[in-house]
């Protein structure tokens, strides 16, 4: 009765134009006033601080090669999760077997294992006495950029592969019929027709890959040893100046940031630019041989060394650390966690603050994204106005995490009002939105117009049309959209550690534990990542469970 | 040399049966068509000949050999789409090189073809032109122009004209048949449209519910329907019901509903037996009132249209009963809405068919 006179309202509403606007231009001022200029302000209001580095040459070129790891670690991580990713789409969505479903699904697990746990896991496996190490007598990968490498390929690998699955299901398997039918290979046709016209996912997965590697800073910091890269970098610095010299601590974090922003908005805008112009680079034809990469052998070993990466690199390695969290449970560690002794107090704490922040900014994301989404997804203020904030919503995603934090920071600071956990509400709001405005402007862009038009001439006012057409046919989007959002929250360690100062997440207490900040044993440690682990697995499979078959349209 | 020839052949969609034990054989240079309603199966029969589907049982062969196992690439044969899936990253002059690039042509050798295929569906102006570039007719011919350079012998065609405008689609299709004979192919079209396959076709397949339930020339089974679903699907037919009165060595006298009595020539009908009475509207003749022949329907002028050419009556026979009737216009005289009127035709002329048990209109519905 009650609901019902709220939505004859909301129908009346909406065909007005005054209020339709307003919600669109609410969820405008909000983006820009909570997500994309207040870094930028941020980082301006700094901006004379940089001269303090300037007179430290050591300390610029230690900034300057922490930079260019960042950059080249990115650049070949990203490469090599297209090469092994693709084949690993492939197979799931290709492949016959009864157990792809499982496959695909163990394939999200690094992705949402929150970084930290995974980075110890890691750490564990290629580093410790018991893990792979164990085989070769002594550590086999000790931490610095190779183990950095691993790593960042492990949780990447999953992003390229959800891309590419979802690309090759929309795909229309005609062209590949049809050049088949005119005598090429499976291996040619999926190299000549299917890539170049999936060429737009491609890009997209190795931007996402890419942008994923630049801002990772909780798990990187855990596996590198003496190594930096820019989020080590700025983390070490901050441990390091922070408190003995703010002025300069400042300024070598500005002048970081600001390199590390505006490299990765370049290359962005060159990936984007060029990207969609270079035509594929190889063009040859070599039909012989690709044959012989096409048939029953060849491609039984390409699946067979695409799982064993799968397993062997990627998901083994992340779940590894169950084997100190089993442990656990059999000894006086685990009721000393339950009773929430020692330095377990911080942990229960910090795992509420965790998933308190985490639901907030998925209701505030859903909220303020839906429209913006709907905005650029329909052209409601125009071609023009659409395309800028296709663009400008995707920003805060390739800024390093940990920079776009502490420009948050600067900004926010100037209003000593406002608590810390807003302030990480914001840094995470700012982190997560692109993602979930990303996954539902495809969505909305796949309704055809077509639909909602027919619903306008059968008598839909356009509230209606949004509740009965678009919310329905997009409620598989909107629920992996935030899940994502959720468990990136989750996961988030770089914008953490540079707004808080007293706060904790989940991933900054395991860091501090791992780094033996606070000592804590490998029991401890192991136990913490473990639940961590299963509770992001408890939101997975309730993921799957909900949206089981739904995936249709 | 390249016939084709399927065997036993069956294919399943989880529940749903596509094709449910069909044999067929398309002789070599053969313009054949697949003529059916929607949902058939015509389009899994040709995706299956092309190998772009595996069957569940059954065998299929080109020439001599049997392809079962042939992968699509090397089974000789040219694909059309009913959407053409040109490759949209490719020009035209790409699109029809294709085949021969991956065929692994010799350099010189390809590019004769391709101008030559090009040449052959008159499209030599637009070789950089990207696909969504094309209207729907170019895109037409580029498909079948690049199936060709792959040097196709057999042509697949799943409604290759089905996305065109009825004028465009009535000039191609005479195109396609010559362009198809000229080259010496066996082409195999599928398309729903029977003025199309009659057009065009040496012979035709006709498909109901996943078998082949008929297959002639266009003559035979428009003469001589061996079901009274074909019947109704190609052409058009009055559907008389009735029952058997007198059987005589097939010599047969007819009860229609309503009492009138009619002669006509069938086999393996018993007296008593239920029968349906099937007469072309153009085989009906308009006799004067007093005729006393054999096969005598009365009634009246329910409906007229004028076509042009022809001209279409509707008329309500004393059973309540509904025929049509077409005369040419201008060379015969005029009725008008309630003139009576008198009907006969040529015993040989009907066909009759035993009542179907699933009941007439669930029969002839396609
Ligand atoms: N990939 C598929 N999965 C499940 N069912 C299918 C598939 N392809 C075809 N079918 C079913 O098989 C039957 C035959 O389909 P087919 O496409 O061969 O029909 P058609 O004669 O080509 O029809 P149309 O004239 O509409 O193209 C239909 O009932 C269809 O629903
Ligand atoms: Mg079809």
């Amino acid at each position: 009765m009650n609901s019902r006179k709220i939505n004859d309202a909301l129908n009346a509403l909406s065909s007005k134009k005054a209020p339709k606007y307003t919600t669109y231009l609410a969820a405008i001022v909000l983006f820009l006033a909570l997500i994309l200029l207040p870094p930028i302000l941020g980082i301006f209001t700094k901006f004379d601080t940089m001269q303090q580095i300037l007179n430290q040459p050591t300390l610029m070129n230690r900034a300057l090669i922490a930079i260019a790891n960042s950059f080249m670690i990115a650049l070949l991580v990203s490469a090599f999760d297209v090469i092994a990713g693709v084949p690993m789409a492939w197979f799931i969505t290709r492949g016959k077997s009864r157990w792809l479903n499982i496959i695909d699904t163990l394939a999200d697990i690094p992705f949402i294992v929150p970084t930290a746990a995974l980075g110890y896991s890691l750490l564990l496996f290629w580093n410790g006495p018991e893990g792979i190490s164990a085989l070769f007598g002594g550590s086999l990968i000790s931490p610095g950029w190779l183990l950095i490498t691993l790593l960042h390929f492990t949780f990447s690998f999953p992003i390229v592969v959800r891309v590419m699955v979802g690309a090759l299901l929309d795909y229309k398997m005609e062209f590949e019929r049809a050049s088949r039918t005119l005598g090429a290979s499976p291996f040619t046709a999926a190299r000549t027709v299917t890539m170049p016209i999936l060429r737009p996912s491609l890009i997209a997965s190795y931007i996402l890959a890419f942008a994923r590697s630049l801002s990772e800073t909780g798990a990187t910091f855990i596996v590198a040893g003496l190594f930096e890269n820019g989020p080590v970098f700025l983390q070490n610095i901050k441990n390091e100046l922070a408190v003995s010299n703010p002025p300069l601590y400042e300024g070598v974090t500005v002048f970081t940031s600001l390199i590390l922003i505006v490299v990765s908005l370049a290359i962005f805008a060159f990936i984007r630019i060029f990207g969609s112009r270079l035509r594929l680079p190889i063009r040859g034809f070599w039909p012989s041989f690709e044959r012989k990469l096409s048939y029953k052998k060849a491609e039984a070993s390409r699946n067979s060394i695409t799982l064993i990466v799968f397993f062997l690199i990627v998901l083994i390695p992340s779940l590894f650390v169950a084997l100190p969290a089993f442990e656990a449970l059999f000894n006086p560690t685990l009721s000393e966690a339950f009773s929430g002794s020692g330095i377990w107090s911080d942990y229960w704490q910090s795992l509420v603050v965790s998933y308190a922040l985490a639901g907030i900014v998925t209701v505030l994301s859903f909220v303020i994204g839906l429209p913006m989404a709907l905005m650029i997804a329909r052209k409601r203020f125009g071609k023009f106005t659409a395309n800028m904030f296709d663009i400008l919503v995707n920003v805060p995603l390739i800024v390093p995490s940990i920079a776009l934090g502490v420009s948050l920071k600067f900004f926010w600071q100037n209003f000593a009002f406002i608590p810390e956990f807003l302030l990480l509400v914001f840094a995470h709001l700012a982190i997560t939105y692109p993602y979930f405005v990303r996954s539902m402007t495809a969505a909305f862009e796949r309704i055809s117009l077509d639909m909602e038009e027919a619903a306008r001439t059968l008598g839909a006012k356009p509230f209606g049309v949004f509740k009965t057409i678009m919310l329905p046919l997009t409620k598989y989007s909107i629920l992996s959209g935030a899940i994502i959002v959720f468990t990136r929250s989750v996961s988030e360690t770089g914008a953490t550690l540079a707004v808080v100062t007293t706060l904790q997440t989940a991933p900054v207490v395991i860091v501090n534990w791992v780094k033996q900040f606070v000592p804590a044993t490998p029991l401890d440690i192991g136990l913490g990542c473990g639940i961590l682990i299963v509770l992001s697995l408890a939101v997975l499979l309730t993921l799957r469970f909900v949206t089981r078959g739904k995936a249709r349209y | 040399m390249p016939d084709v020839r399927v065997v036993n052949l069956t294919k399943k969609f989880g529940d749903i049966v596509a094709l449910d034990n069909v044999n067929l054989t398309v002789h070599d240079k053969e313009y054949f068509s697949l003529l059916g309603p929607s949902g058939c199966g015509k389009t899994t029969l040709l995706k299956l000949i092309a190998g772009l589907i595996e069957p569940d049982s059954g065998e299929i062969y080109i020439g001599d050999k049997r392809v079962d196992n042939v992968p699509p690439e090397d089974r000789e044969i040219g694909f059309v789409f009913q959407t053409f899936a040109l490759f949209p990253h490719m020009t035209v002059w790409e699109n029809v090189n294709y085949g021969p690039k991956v065929k692994n042509f010799d350099e010189k050798e390809s590019e004769t073809i391709v101008h030559e295929v090009l040449e052959l569906v008159k499209l030599h102006e637009r070789l950089g032109a990207y696909p969504n570039e094309l209207s729907g007719g170019m895109m037409q011919r580029i498909a079948v122009a690049r199936a060709l350079a792959a040097g196709a012998k057999i042509l697949l065609l799943d409604e290759p004209l089905g996305q065109l405008d009825a004028k465009v689609r009535n000039e191609i299709r005479y195109e396609m048949r010559k362009m198809a004979k000229d080259l010496n192919l066996t082409a195999i079209h599928v398309t729903h449209d029977q003025s199309e396959a009659m057009s065009i076709s040496d012979r035709i397949a006709v498909m109901k519910k996943g078998k082949i339930v008929q297959v002639g020339t266009p003559q035979e089974l428009y003469m001589n329907p061996a079901s009274l679903f074909v019947a109704n699907f190609i052409g058009e037919s009055n559907f008389l019901e009735g029952s058997v009165a007198e059987a005589n060595n097939g010599e047969l006298v007819i009860e229609l509903r309503g009492g009138a009595k009619v002669h006509a020539f069938g086999k393996g009908l018993a007296r008593d037996e239920r029968a349906v009475v099937v007469i072309r509207p153009e085989v009906l003749t308009v006799e004067k009132p007093s005729y006393r022949g054999k096969n005598v329907l009365r009634g009246v002028v329910e409906k007229i249209s004028f076509e042009g050419t022809f001209i279409r009556y509707v008329i309500r026979l004393e059973s309540e009963d509904f025929v049509i009737v077409i005369k040419p216009s201008l060379t015969e005289r005029w009725f008008d809405i309630g003139d009576s009127i008198t009907l006969s035709f040529e015993s040989e002329k009907a066909h009759i068919f035993a009542y179907p048990e699933a009941g007439l209109m669930e029969e002839i519905s396609v």
